[in-house]
């Protein structure tokens, strides 16, 4: 039955008139023509369809758009502002944290989600955000480094929006 | 991809009363981890999916004269950093912590994986150990409460009707001075798996004497398995590697192990439930200690 469905997405209101059956990866994809946001496994297993909703990060294959309505999600293609790439994307490009690329725009919004909420997480924390990613490439060394050094980046740039917990880096 | 009306209700009251309304062709959904994958597997059909996740008297975790209690919208992270929960309850935080990988964890809730009847539900293990209690709400208004691991009707059945009721809290025991609780789980890595074995703990000392004992073991049977043999036995005793050793075989005779490619062999899990039932007991006696 479909209706219409409306949320805020990358910060912009969007309205579809769909099933709210539907998976949400498959409206951003199919329906939005956002692909970005992967698939990989469509059973929550890989995380590489990972967006960020209400501030948390979740498997967007798991979630019936029905659920969206009202929510605010935020997909890979929202991070970078105009050419200016988001301190977690210059930092998984520094650290060769990227290879083949199918699992990194899931990487990339489980640390955002993360470093929103702990600007300066330890290596145990980090792990623990990003339990819910897989990656086939890169053995996950350097993909924790460049989220360690993103934390730290995204501290000391006085040109980011800045924290919004210890207000670090706001202008 | 199926065909379906969504819902928010925005009190427990109207959820009750739009699953009635539908008679048995809607189905709640919390955090729908496990529903969306019954559904894409055409094992689940509901025309409509009532989302509770709405409903402001099920989010939050309280204190509440000497119970911890959670709504059914509290979800794995939630539980797992509550500092509440931590305190007075700790099996569950660690089991919590456990479930899929975080993504799961933000979305996916205890109550759901108590309702889901997962033979190994991680929530559900630790809070068999912790002698949890869940308080159900039918369409007529009535109120009941079901013990653990009573909850479970079958494999994957709940004797909760997902068509028709709700639970709505879960109320555990407060851990108060002289308690501790432990949690314990064998996986072949350590996020996104299956439990091969989980070992859940609660004791309750007076000095190094064992007042009593609660240990849940899974996966057993379709269910969470008391090792009541064993909780008997330590009952009055002094604590003691001696004491943990002999409760953790009195365990294990009663553990039935099905050899499973994924879960690992009889053999296997036999030989490794008896180091996880010390380990438990250790780790909760420690803990009841103030360590
Ligand atoms: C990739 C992946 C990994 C997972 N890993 C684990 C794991 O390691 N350990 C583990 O234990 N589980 C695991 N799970 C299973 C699942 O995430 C949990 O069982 C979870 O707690 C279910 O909660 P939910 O809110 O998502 O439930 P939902 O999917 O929303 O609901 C599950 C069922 O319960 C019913 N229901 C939910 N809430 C209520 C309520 N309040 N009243 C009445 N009925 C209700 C629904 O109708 C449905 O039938 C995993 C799942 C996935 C997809
Ligand atoms: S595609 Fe969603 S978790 Fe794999
Ligand atoms: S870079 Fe290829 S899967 Fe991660």
């Amino acid at each position: 039955m479909a209706k219409v469905i409306s949320f805020l997405l990358n910060g912009e209101r969007v309205e579809l008139f769909a099933d709210p059956g539907m998976l949400l990866v498959d409206a951003l994809r199919d329906e939005l023509k956002l692909t970005g946001t992967k698939i990989g496994c469509k059973t929550g297993g890989c995380g590489a369809c990972t967006v960020i909703m209400n501030g948390l990060a979740v498997n967007s294959c798991l979630i019936p758009l029905g659920k969206a309505e009202g929510a605010n999600i935020v997909t890979i293609e929202g991070l970078a502002d105009l050419d200016k790439l988001h301190p977690v994307q210059r930092a998984f490009i520094d650290h060769g944290a990227v290879q083949c690329g199918m699992c990194t725009p899931g990487f990339i919004m489980s640390a955002k989600a993360l470093l929103d909420n702990n600007p300066s997480p330890d290596r145990e924390q980090i792990r623990e955000a990003l339990s819910g990613n897989i990656c086939r490439c890169t053995g996950y060394v350097k993909i924790e480094e460049a989220v360690a050094s993103a934390a730290g980046r995204m501290h000391g740039d006085k040109n980011h929006e800045g924290c919004a917990r210890c207000g670090e880096g706001t202008q | 991809m199926l065909s379906q009306d969504y819902v928010f209700p925005r009190t427990v009251e109207s959820a009750l009363a739009l699953l009635k309304e539908y008679g048995g062709k809607a189905i709640i959904i919390a955090g729908g981890t496990d529903l969306v994958l019954l559904e894409a597997r055409k094992k689940e059909t509901s025309a409509v999916l009532v989302d509770i996740s709405h409903i402001p008297d099920l989010c939050g975790i309280r204190e509440e004269e000497g119970w911890i209690v959670l709504g059914a919208n509290v979800t794995h992270s939630e539980a797992a950093f509550s500092p509440l929960i931590r305190q007075k309850a700790l099996a569950l935080a660690i089991a919590s912590g456990k479930v899929g990988g975080r993504q799961i964890r933000n979305i996916a809730t205890v109550a759901g994986n108590i309702v889901a009847g997962h033979p190994a539900g991680d929530a559900a293990v630790a809070l068999t150990a912790l002698g949890a209690t869940c308080v159900i709400r039918s369409p007529d208004g009535a109120r009941r409460e079901l013990g653990m691991p009573e909850m479970y009707a079958g494999l994957h059945v709940s004797a909760v009707d997902c068509h028709a009721e709700l639970l709505t809290h879960i109320r555990i025991p407060a851990q108060g001075p002289g308690e501790g609780s432990s949690y314990q789980r064998m996986e072949q890595r350590k996020a996104l798996s299956l439990p091969m074995l989980c070992v859940g703990a609660r004791v309750a000392m007076n000095g190094k004497k064992i007042k009593s004992a609660r240990i849940a073991i899974a996966p057993v049977g379709p269910r969470p398995q008391r090792a009541t043999e064993a909780e008997d036995f330590l009952a009055g005793k002094t604590a003691s590697p001696n004491v943990f050793a002999k409760a953790a075989a009195l365990a294990d005779k009663h553990a039935a192990f099905r050899t499973s490619a994924v879960r690992g062999s009889s053999e296997f899990r036999h030989a490794v439930l008896p180091v996880f039932v010390v380990r438990a007991l250790e780790e909760a006696v420690a803990r009841a200690a103030g360590a």
